[in-house]
């Protein structure tokens, strides 16, 4: 057998396409981690043949070993959107590789037949079998990682965003109800949308409410603080609502001095305060009159 | 040199800064200030600052030393106008400035003061 190892696995990715594309089906049907589920099987043939003209693409550039040459770019490209697609629809990481990876028992069987009786050049071929298929598997891996991690980047920001509503109550009074937990960047946020808040509404009151924060530690104070301090140097007041019992006792055994902020129990009172503040008086009437 | 206008408004000096401190223009208006307190015999004074994007800690604690000698010379001082930035930046390098008064707006300014003059002269 005059063959390079290369040159068998090139000729089993450009001649023996449609065998391989049967077998590997059936490799991948057999391997349990398909999921029926969430991907029929005319969707995976194509996938499987979509990805099998690209490998065979590769094999026509003459550079079926190295998963970094130019002919690769295709099967490469094509991999990274595939394994995208499925992190999205919810398969696992090793859902996503098998796919890859259930390749290699058609694979190394046709090695098996070509390389006859030369046990050499069968465990050099299947060495360079074994090395491409286990790079491409960790692309897909890289690449279902990748997107995950862009998924969890996307929700973090429209997070951040969702969670720091400034809203008007009435002429003059503004508010920010608080919900989650609050690191600095948060803070931040909060602290600029709300100045941005007092300015544009040309408002002198500020509540802010902190019934949605679990916990207020030692930094928190700190932030909420400073919230305070800059609003009050844009001359307009801050009253901080929302304080539980447990969260008053952690302020108090933390020797977290609140200085002269005002504080409320609930939001009702401190929109009582305000509206008392900016000279409005709520008066009850009789329902319906 | 370039000066501060001081404008006599009533009972009232207002000082409107509307270009960005430096250092000798910030001692050059507490100069000022103090000499036309003296001269006009006013109990308050309104610095807006609304035009000002750039403070630095030198400018942060002017403002704090031509309050407390305002209040020194008789006379209550309320800055007004300062913007969301340069409030943030005041706060992290930690001066909060809880001598000085605040407002949002000249309007603003002006009633605060009216009303803490009038309780002045009542307490007296």
């Amino acid at each position: 057998m005059a063959q390079s190892a290369s040159d068998t696995l090139s000729t089993i990715f450009l001649d023996r396409r449609d065998e391989l594309l049967e077998e590997w089906l059936a490799s991948q049907l057999a391997s349990g981690t398909l999921r029926p589920d969430l991907l029929a099987k005319d969707e995976l043939r194509r996938e499987s043949q979509d990805f099998l003209a690209a490998a065979a693409a590769a094999a026509q550039d003459g550079s079926v070993d190295d998963v970094n040459a130019r002919g690769w770019q295709r099967g490469r490209d094509y991999l990274a959107a595939l394994s995208r697609s499925r992190a999205m629809a919810g398969f696992s990481p090793s859902d996503t590789a098998t796919f890859i990876l259930s390749l290699k028992e058609p694979i190394f069987a046709r090695l098996g037949t070509s390389a006859g009786g030369d046990a050499k050049a069968l465990h050099d071929s299947m060495w360079r079998a074994t090395a491409l298929i286990d790079k491409l598997a960790l692309l897909t891996t890289d690449a279902y990682l990748h997107s995950r991690e862009e998924i969890i980047t996307r929700q973090q920001q429209e997070l951040l965003e969702l969670s720091t509503p400034v809203v008007r109550l009435w002429d003059g009074v503004v508010a920010v109800p608080l919900i989650g937990t609050l690191d600095s960047a948060r803070t931040q946020v909060v602290m600029e949308n709300l100045l941005e808040m007092i300015v544009s509404a040309n408002s002198p009151l500020a509540i802010i409410d902190i019934t949605g924060v679990p916990t207020v530690d030692t930094l928190v104070a700190q932030h909420l603080l400073k919230t305070v301090a800059a609003a009050r140097l844009m001359g307009a007041d801050c009253i901080i609502s929302g304080i539980r019992p447990q969260i008053a006792q952690t302020i108090v055994h933390l020797g977290v001095d609140l200085g002269d902020v005002i504080t409320k129990a609930s939001l009702a009172d401190a929109v009582r305060l305000a509206l008392q503040r900016s000279g409005y008086s709520v008066v009850k009437t009789a329902p319906g009159a | 040199m370039d000066r501060i206008p001081i404008l006599k408004l009533g009972d009232l000096l207002l000082v409107t800064i509307q270009v960005d401190m430096h250092d000798q223009l910030a001692l050059a208006l507490e100069d000022d200030l103090g000499q036309r307190i003296v001269e006009t015999g006013a109990h308050g004074v309104l610095i807006d600052i609304s035009s000002v994007e750039l403070v630095d800690s030198f400018i942060g604690r002017m403002l704090g030393n031509i309050a407390a000698m305002a209040r020194v010379l008789d006379a209550i001082t309320v800055v007004v106008g300062m913007r969301p930035a340069v409030a943030i930046t005041l706060v992290d390098l930690g001066l909060s400035l809880p001598q000085i008064r605040t407002a949002l707006d000249v309007d603003a300014g002006v009633a605060l003061l009216n009303g803490l003059l009038v309780a002045q002269t009542d307490g007296r």
